[in-house]
C-alpha cells in the first residue's frame, strides 16, 4: 500500500517534470539562439529598425514592422471582443434566466473550441470576400478580416471568464444594490461589474495575450508582408506569422535568418508572458477580495 | 391605520413551504419585532415585504401583501420603486466594495437624490451620524468600506439604508454584530426613527425585543404563533409556546 502509493506520488511528479522540463528547455532554446542572434544584430537595431526584411539580398532586421502588424490585428480583434463579450457577459450573469444561462455556456465553450485553422479560411474565403463589396480597396490579404475574426474566435473567451467574475460577485451585494431602489441595469453596471473588475481585466488581458499569440489565422489570411503601417486594408505580417512563413521555408538551420525566429519568438513569449502574470496576479487579487 | 399588512401568505423555496398562513398588520411609526428560534421563518418573511424574495431563483409567494393598502405583489407594481420606500438592513452586511462614502451615497445617486456635491456630502454625513457611525469614519471616507471592522460595516449599510430616506425601514439582526455601545446607539436610532419611518426588526436578543418594540410578532416553524403588544407578549402572552419562548425555557 505504502509503495503504491510511493509510485504515485512518483509518476505524477515525472509528469509534471516533464511539463516544467518542456518549458524549460524551450526558455533555453530561446535564449540561446536570440543570444546568437543579437551577437550579430545590434539589439537597438533589431528593436527600433523600422524595416524588416531578412531574407533579402541586403537584409534588415527592424522587427517594428512585425510588432505593429501584431499590434493592428489584436487591436482590431479587441475592439470586437471586448464590448461584445463583455455585454454578452453581462447578460448572461445579471439578466439571462438560469436554465439559459446553462445551456449557452457550454456552446461558447465549444466555440472556443474550433481549429483555428477553420477561422483562418474562414477569414480568407469568407469574411474578406463579404468587406470587400463594402470596402473597394480592400486587398486578398488584410489585417482587417482576419481581425474581425480572431475577435470572433476569442469572443467566447472574455464572455466565459468575465462572466465566471460576475458570477463570484456575493448575491448579498445585488440584494444591497436593489434594495436601495436600483434597476437591474444599475445593479449589473454599477455594483457588480466594478465589483468583479479585477475578474474582468484578468479575462480581458488574457484574451489580449491569446490574440497575440494567434497564429493560423493571420498566417493564412493577414498576408506575409512586413510593413509598419496603421492601414487594416493592405497586406501585413504579424511576428507568428513570420515564424510560421520561415519555418516552413527552407532556410537552412544556424544561419542567421533562421536565427531571426527564435529572436522573433522570444519577444513574442516575453509580451505573452508578462500578460499571463498580469492576468494571474488580477485573477489572485480578485480571490483575496471575495475568498 | 395599518401601513403593512400580510394577507395569508405562504412562501415556497421550490417544494418546501416556508411561511404558511402568515397574516398580520403593521401600524405606521412604531416598531415591530419578529423573534423566533433560527430557521423560523423571520428574515423570509421580512424580505417579502419588499419583494426582495424575487430574485431569488425557485420562490413562489401566495396571498398579499398590502402597504398603504396597495397590494405589492399586484401585476404591474414598480418593484424598484417599491424598494425605495421599503429600507432594508441585511442580517449579513454587504457593503459595496466602493469607500465608505459612496457606499452613502449610492442610493441618492442612482434615484438621482444626490444634488449638488455639498447636499449629497451633507446627506452622506447625516446618515453616517445617524447611523452612530460618523465620529469613527469622518477622516476616512474615502478608503474602502470592506477595510473597516464587521460592526462597523454593518452600520455602514444601516446609513446606507436611511439616506434614501424610505417611509418603511426592515432590519434583519442589526445589532447582531456590534458591541454594547454600538448596540445602544442603533437602539436609540431606532427609537429617534419611529417619528418618520415604520420599523420592522428581527432580533435573537429578547431584550433588545422588549427594549426596542412597540408589537412584537412570535414566528415558529414557518407560522405566526402569536402578535401582540410588546408588554403584552413579554410578560403575559396567550400562547404557552410564546412564553416558553420568551422566558428560554425552549428546547
Ligand atoms: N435561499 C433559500 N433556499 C432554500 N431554503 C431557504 C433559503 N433561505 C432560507 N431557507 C429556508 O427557509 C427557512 C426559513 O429561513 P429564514 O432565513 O427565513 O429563517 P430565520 O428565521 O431568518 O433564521 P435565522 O434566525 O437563523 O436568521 C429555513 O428552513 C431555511 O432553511
Ligand atoms: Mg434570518
Amino acid at each position: 500500500m505504502r509503495r503504491a502509493e510511493f509510485a504515485i506520488e512518483w509518476a505524477l511528479f515525472a509528469c509534471a517534470l516533464v511539463s516544467v522540463g518542456t518549458t524549460a528547455g524551450i526558455i533555453l532554446v530561446l535564449t540561446v539562439e536570440t543570444l546568437a542572434f543579437l551577437r550579430e544584430v545590434p539589439i537597438a537595431e533589431f528593436l527600433f529598425g523600422t524595416e524588416w526584411t531578412p531574407l533579402f539580398a541586403t537584409p534588415r532586421f527592424g522587427v517594428l514592422p512585425l510588432v505593429a502588424g501584431t499590434v493592428l490585428v489584436s487591436a482590431i480583434a479587441m475592439l470586437v471582443a471586448l464590448p461584445m463579450g463583455l455585454l454578452s457577459a453581462v447578460y448572461l450573469s445579471e439578466y439571462a434566466p438560469p436554465r439559459l444561462r446553462r445551456t449557452v455556456k457550454p456552446v461558447l465553450e465549444i466555440l472556443a473550441g474550433v481549429p483555428t485553422v477553420v477561422y483562418g479560411y474562414f477569414a480568407l474565403l469568407f469574411v474578406t470576400p463579404l468587406l470587400q463589396r463594402v470596402i473597394p480597396g480592400l486587398a486578398g490579404f488584410n489585417a482587417l478580416g482576419p481581425g474581425i475574426v480572431m475577435g470572433i474566435m476569442i469572443l467566447p473567451l472574455v464572455s466565459s471568464l468575465s462572466e465566471d467574475a460576475m458570477q463570484a460577485v456575493p448575491r448579498g451585494l445585488r440584494e444591497g444594490s436593489y434594495a436601495l431602489g436600483a434597476s437591474r441595469m444599475q445593479t449589473s453596471l454599477r455594483v457588480v461589474v466594478p465589483a468583479a473588475l479585477s475578474g474582468i481585466t484578468a479575462a480581458c488581458i488574457l484574451a489580449v495575450s491569446r490574440a497575440i499569440g494567434e497564429t493560423m489565422i493571420v498566417a493564412i489570411a493577414a498576408g506575409q508582408q512586413p510593413r509598419l503601417t496603421w492601414n487594416p486594408l493592405v497586406p501585413i505580417e504579424t511576428m507568428t506569422a513570420y515564424i510560421v512563413q520561415v519555418s516552413l521555408g527552407d532556410t537552412p538551420q544556424g544561419t542567421i535568418e533562421y536565427r531571426t525566429i527564435f529572436a522573433v519568438g522570444m519577444l513574442l513569449f516575453l509580451g505573452t508572458f508578462l500578460l499571463n502574470l498580469a492576468s494571474a496576479w488580477l485573477r489572485e487579487r480578485f480571490r483575496e477580495v471575495y475568498g | 391605520m395599518i401601513k403593512v399588512r400580510a394577507e395569508r401568505l405562504n412562501f415556497y423555496y421550490g417544494a418546501t413551504r416556508a411561511l404558511q398562513d402568515i397574516s398580520v398588520a403593521v401600524q405606521p411609526n412604531v416598531v415591530t419585532a419578529f423573534i423566533g428560534p433560527s430557521g423560523c421563518g423571520k428574515s423570509t418573511f421580512l424580505r417579502t415585504l419588499n419583494r426582495m424574495n424575487d430574485i431569488v431563483p425557485g420562490t413562489r409567494v401566495e396571498g398579499r401583501v398590502l402597504i398603504d393598502d396597495a397590494d405589492i405583489y399586484a401585476p404591474g407594481v414598480d418593484v424598484v420603486a417599491l424598494r425605495r420606500r421599503v429600507g432594508m438592513v441585511f442580517q449579513k452586511s454587504n457593503p459595496f466594495p466602493k469607500s465608505i462614502f459612496e457606499n452613502v451615497a449610492y442610493g441618492l445617486r442612482i434615484n438621482n437624490m444626490a444634488g449638488s456635491r455639498s447636499e449629497l456630502a451633507g446627506r452622506v454625513e447625516e446618515s453616517l451620524r445617524q447611523a452612530a457611525l460618523w465620529g469613527e469614519v469622518k477622516d476616512r471616507l474615502h478608503e474602502s468600506a470592506l477595510a473597516i471592522s464587521g460592526g462597523q460595516q454593518q452600520r455602514l449599510c444601516i446609513a446606507r439604508a436611511l439616506a434614501v430616506r424610505p417611509e418603511i425601514l426592515l432590519m434583519d439582526e442589526p445589532a447582531s454584530a456590534l458591541d454594547p455601545i454600538a448596540t445602544q446607539r442603533i437602539e436609540e436610532l431606532i427609537y429617534d426613527l419611529k417619528q418618520a419611518y415604520t420599523i420592522v426588526i428581527v432580533t435573537h436578543n429578547m431584550q433588545q425585543a422588549a427594549r426596542v418594540s412597540d408589537y412584537t410578532a412570535f414566528f415558529w416553524l414557518g407560522r405566526l404563533v402569536e402578535y401582540d403588544r410588546t408588554d403584552k407578549i413579554f410578560t403575559n402572552p396567550a400562547e404557552q409556546l410564546t412564553e416558553d419562548y420568551v422566558t428560554g425555557r425552549f428546547g
